[in-house]
């Protein structure tokens, strides 16, 4: 196993476009050619100036020094880091997309026919009765949701104020609880790294607006004592809400709805192979019972159906929460979707999953670390023992992969959260479980040193954050 | 052959290496596998019938193929400057797009650095010391400076000022993220299409946290009072809060001229084209408030052999550490999007973006000129300068025209029984002869 990135940082060139820029000035008002009077203008502006040649070999350059899925193995536990087909961008770079949000519903049928059609299959994916298109992420879909529940519950003439949710949950789901509004109550884990019945059922009470689970959790467990979970939550008057991080895990073997799940979020990026992009776009769609449909983001798409055809609208759900988004949400990542569910259909959904918790037991086996808690699905968290788990991250870059998920869930000392996906094939899980005993294995000395194959060695964090150079202005040689 | 041929394309898993697999787990199937209750077993049909790589590809065209294929001259917020190919190609290229949020810097400092250009290319075009690298869009990032505003204020307040002149969807949104903080919001009347200044004067006291304007506004207008707005917030201890974008920002007054403390926008107007309000917000505030910043940061630093390496920086405001208290819910956001966004400016260079802002003042000129010659057309509206698009009176029911425009191949707003607002840019220039001529037929 040898490996080296890219590096180009010794090229003298390389920087240029950073602090080699060029002034333009803005014609002075009054002037024969001034667009606008001098008041209404700014002076100058400074910005790089490559020929197009330099501009293309400056960000090819760039892409040799970043690491993708198309790069190598990429189990980043939580994150749903699979193979990214190039069929979708050729759909979403179809010419017929490419339409304006204020085009009338008449003119764009095709896009709204998409969006009815990827709602339609995403609710019955979610078991959900209902599904809007408009959140931009997993987290706005989490915001979207509890702005639905906190609506449902005022309708009701309710006043809770109260999330529960599990130690164990991902940040996002603290913090969009906090912008809804909503104060957090934190559920502690039970032993087996499952929802603790009882501190459940001493945290539930007429405050409860809702319980955010996700399932397998971030642990990998399935919470078994859904059915129960939901009654508690339900019978004290709350909603449950389910974080789709992790419906990688389940597609075709159980469904939120029918866990007794009331609204949800999909993550389009992880679940259905949207490419993440290095951080974005993605899209949260949310799911809900028929109960809460009324509360839907506006506008929402709708089939309306006649003798000779299928029409498509868009209509405002009667209790609508209002806009989570300033359009439609992020259309072209919705359209890859679309692309990648009919792409697999019944049996390639149910087959991503079998494969993907496949691939997590099999490389569980193949590796030497501690693994606390199971039985797991897609995703387990192993323990580097006395080792730093982000030493051991780093020095599994030097061998071509990227590592796990760090340092989290803390329920498990020194995580390494993995989540190697269906796309690896036996003999890639294998070299990673080599790569994982290399860098479990190894000195402290090395690990310290590590990595060392790549782009760039060990960052200064600390400098980073205490010294923060946001700009080029903030760099020597910068102007 | 694979025993997938009716599973995954995606999953290289041949029978026989599967079966050996499951043995190494020690189970008889997948099945085993999911310790899922039966009470709450799905029988795995969706009713989703699986297509062919070509079969999806023309089912999506064909599907697509439904949109009408119309010149567009709409603006109000989502605008689209034709996309250079180099741009569309190099962020294309798949490193880029199959890579994750750089936790791991070491290996994405590719990434990392075209982030820290975009940032830096904010910087200089707003002259704020801040940008992020992107939120979900204009609306969610005028949501997020509205919570950055109580955060930063030192004495607690109840009201946002936002101009009359806004897009309703993105008033909807901010009402959301306003109500979560427990703000209410209150409306600014415009005269002649840009903000009434001895109004704002009125409404504006001490509880007053942010104040929102936007140059051009939604009408296309261009501010002309931005200081005044500027001096009229920081008496009263409020945030400035600009909306506006790449291109405007590189010809109109720089927003930190004018005092603004936080700059939000469509980003996406370079880099994306249209998108169906697909976008990315642009953010950018004054280095005071660095501490309370949403979203992602790239920061310089150094590798241990001491070289210049990028990385995420100032963690401790995000969800992922700071949970419930962080300063957004922000995770995922729109880093590709940011990225085609530089590679655009980068090509452009500051000589190409100042001609394209400027083009976008003179055509705007230019055609609402041709349009007011037209019987039954008045054009512009409004007694401002105008970027990009402008409103135009007629003397027949909008709709009509814009149903009869629609008949001749192009699409235009009708905002009100007699008004119609077009935006040019370099996307739908080469086409307003063409529309000039259809707009005589019909109006």
């Amino acid at each position: 196993m040898h490996y080296d990135q890219a590096r180009w940082a010794d090229d003298e060139a390389y920087e240029s476009l950073l602090v080699e820029k060029r002034e333009a000035t803005v014609e002075p008002g009054g002037s024969e050619d001034a667009p606008l009077p001098d008041d209404l203008t700014r002076d100058s502006l400074s910005l790089p100036a490559p020929a197009e040649p330099e501009l293309a070999r400056h960000y090819t350059r760039l892409s040799q020094e970043t690491y993708g899925v198309t790069s190598g193995p990429f189990p980043l536990g939580s994150c749903t880091m699979k193979y990214n087909p190039p069929l979708l961008e050729d759909v979403a770079a179809d010419p017929a997309a490419a339409v304006h949000p204020d085009r009338p519903v008449e003119t764009i049928q095709g896009t709204l026919e998409v969006m009815a059609t990827l709602q339609d299959w995403l609710g019955r994916i979610g078991g959900m009765d209902a599904v809007t298109l408009q959140p931009p992420a997993g987290a706005a879909g989490e915001y979207t949701g509890l702005l639905i529940a906190k609506a449902y519950h005022e309708d009701h003439g309710n006043d809770r104020d109260e999330v529960i949710i599990p130690d164990s949950a991902h940040g996002t789901n603290f913090a969009s609880a906090a912008m809804a509004g909503f104060d957090v109550v934190e559920l502690p884990s039970a032993e087996d790294g499952r929802v603790d019945m009882d501190a459940l059922a001493a945290a539930v009470g007429e405050s409860t607006a809702a319980l955010m689970l996700t399932n397998p959790n971030t642990l990998g467990l399935f919470e078994r004592d859904i059915e129960t979970i939901a009654d508690v939550v339900h019978d004290a008057g709350g909603l449950l809400y389910y974080d789709g991080a992790n419906l990688n895990a389940l597609l075709g073997r159980a469904r939120p709805g029918d866990m007794g799940f009331d609204v949800m979020h999909y993550n389009v990026h992880k679940t259905f192979a949207t490419p993440h992009g290095g951080g974005g776009p993605g899209a949260g769609p949310v799911g809900v019972v028929s109960d809460l449909a009324p509360y839907l983001p506006e506008p929402h798409v709708r089939e309306v159906r006649s003798a000779s055809a299928s029409d498509y609208e868009l209509y405002e759900p009667e209790a609508s929460i209002g806009k989570v988004h300033g359009f439609h949400g992020n259309w072209l990542v919705l359209l890859k979707a679309y692309a990648y569910i009919r792409r697999l259909g019944d049996e390639g959904l149910a087959d991503a999953s079998a494969k993907a918790v496949l691939n997590a037991n099999y490389l569980a086996e193949q590796i030497d670390l501690e693994i606390p808690y199971g039985p797991f699905h897609h995703e387990f968290v192993a323990s580097a023992g006395d080792r730093d788990a982000i030493d051991v991250a780093k020095h599994m870059l030097d061998f071509g992969v990227h590592p796990p998920t760090t340092k989290w869930p803390e329920l498990v000392s020194e995580a390494l959260m993995t989540e190697p996906t269906e796309v690896e094939s036996k003999d890639t899980l294998d070299r990673l479980a080599a790569a994982f005993a290399a860098a479990s294995a190894a000195e402290a000395s090395e690990l310290q040193d590590a990595p060392q194959r790549t782009t760039a060695g060990r960052i200064d964090q600390v400098e980073a954050a205490r010294n923060p150079r946001l700009s080029w202005h903030a760099l020597d040689g910068a102007e | 052959m694979t025993d997938t041929e009716r599973g995954s394309p995606y999953a290289p898993h041949t029978v026989a290496e599967t079966r050996s697999m499951l043995d190494e787990v020690g189970v008889e199937n997948e099945e085993a596998l999911f310790d899922v209750p039966e009470s709450v077993r799905f029988d795995g049909q969706f009713g989703i019938e699986a297509r062919s790589e070509p079969a999806t590809r023309r089912e999506a065209r064909r599907t697509l193929a439904r949109n009408d294929d119309l010149v567009s001259f709409l603006g109000r917020g989502h605008y689209a400057h034709e996309v250079p190919s180099v741009v569309a190609d190099l962020a294309s290229r798949s490193e880029f797009l199959t890579s994750y949020t750089q936790y791991q810097p070491e290996v994405a400092q590719g990434f990392l650095q075209a982030l820290f250009e975009y940032q830096s290319m904010l910087v200089e075009l707003t002259g704020l010391e801040i940008a992020n690298c992107s939120m979900h869009d204009r609306a969610t990032a005028l949501g997020e400076a509205a919570t950055l505003a109580t955060r930063v204020r030192e004495t607690s307040g109840s009201t946002v000022l936002v101009p009359e002149l806004v897009r309703d969807e993105q008033l909807a949104v901010l009402e959301n993220y306003a109500h979560g903080g427990d703000l209410s919001i209150e409306t600014v009347p415009a005269t002649d299409g840009t903000v009434d200044l001895d109004a704002l004067e009125d409404v504006i006291d001490d509880e007053v946290v942010m104040v929102y304007a936007e140059n051009p506004t939604v009408r296309g207008t261009i501010e002309e009072n931005l200081e005044a707005i500027g001096d009229l917030a920081d008496a009263h201890d409020a945030l400035f809060c600009l909306g506006s974008d790449p291109v405007a920002l590189a010809l109109l007054e720089e927003p930190a001229s004018v005092g603004a403390d936080v700059v939000v926008g469509d980003a996406g107007t370079l880099g994306l084209g249209q998108a169906y309000g697909m976008g990315h917000g642009l953010f950018a505030t004054r280095a005071d408030f660095l501490r309370q910043v949403p979203g992602r940061l790239v920061g310089a630093s150094t590798d241990e052999s001491g070289r210049r390496a990028y990385t995420l920086t100032l963690q401790t405001r995000e969800q992922h550490i700071r949970r419930e208290r962080a300063t957004s819910n922000i995770c995922t956001n729109q880093a590709w999007v940011a990225l085609r966004t530089a590679m655009h400016v980068a090509w452009l260079g500051p000589d190409g973006l100042l001609e394209l802002a400027e083009d976008c003042v003179r055509n705007a000129r230019e055609l609402a000129a041709r349009i007011d010659e037209i019987d039954g057309l008045r054009a512009p509206v409004h007694d401002r300068h105008h970027f990009r698009e402008f409103v135009v009176a007629t003397d027949q029911p909008a709709d009509v025209i814009r149903e009869g425009l629609h008949e001749e191949g192009f699409a235009i707003h009708a905002i009100g029984e007699h008004r119609l607002q077009l935006c040019v840019t370099d996307a739908n220039e080469h086409a307003t002869d063409r529309l000039v001529a259809a707009l005589r037929e019909v109006a």
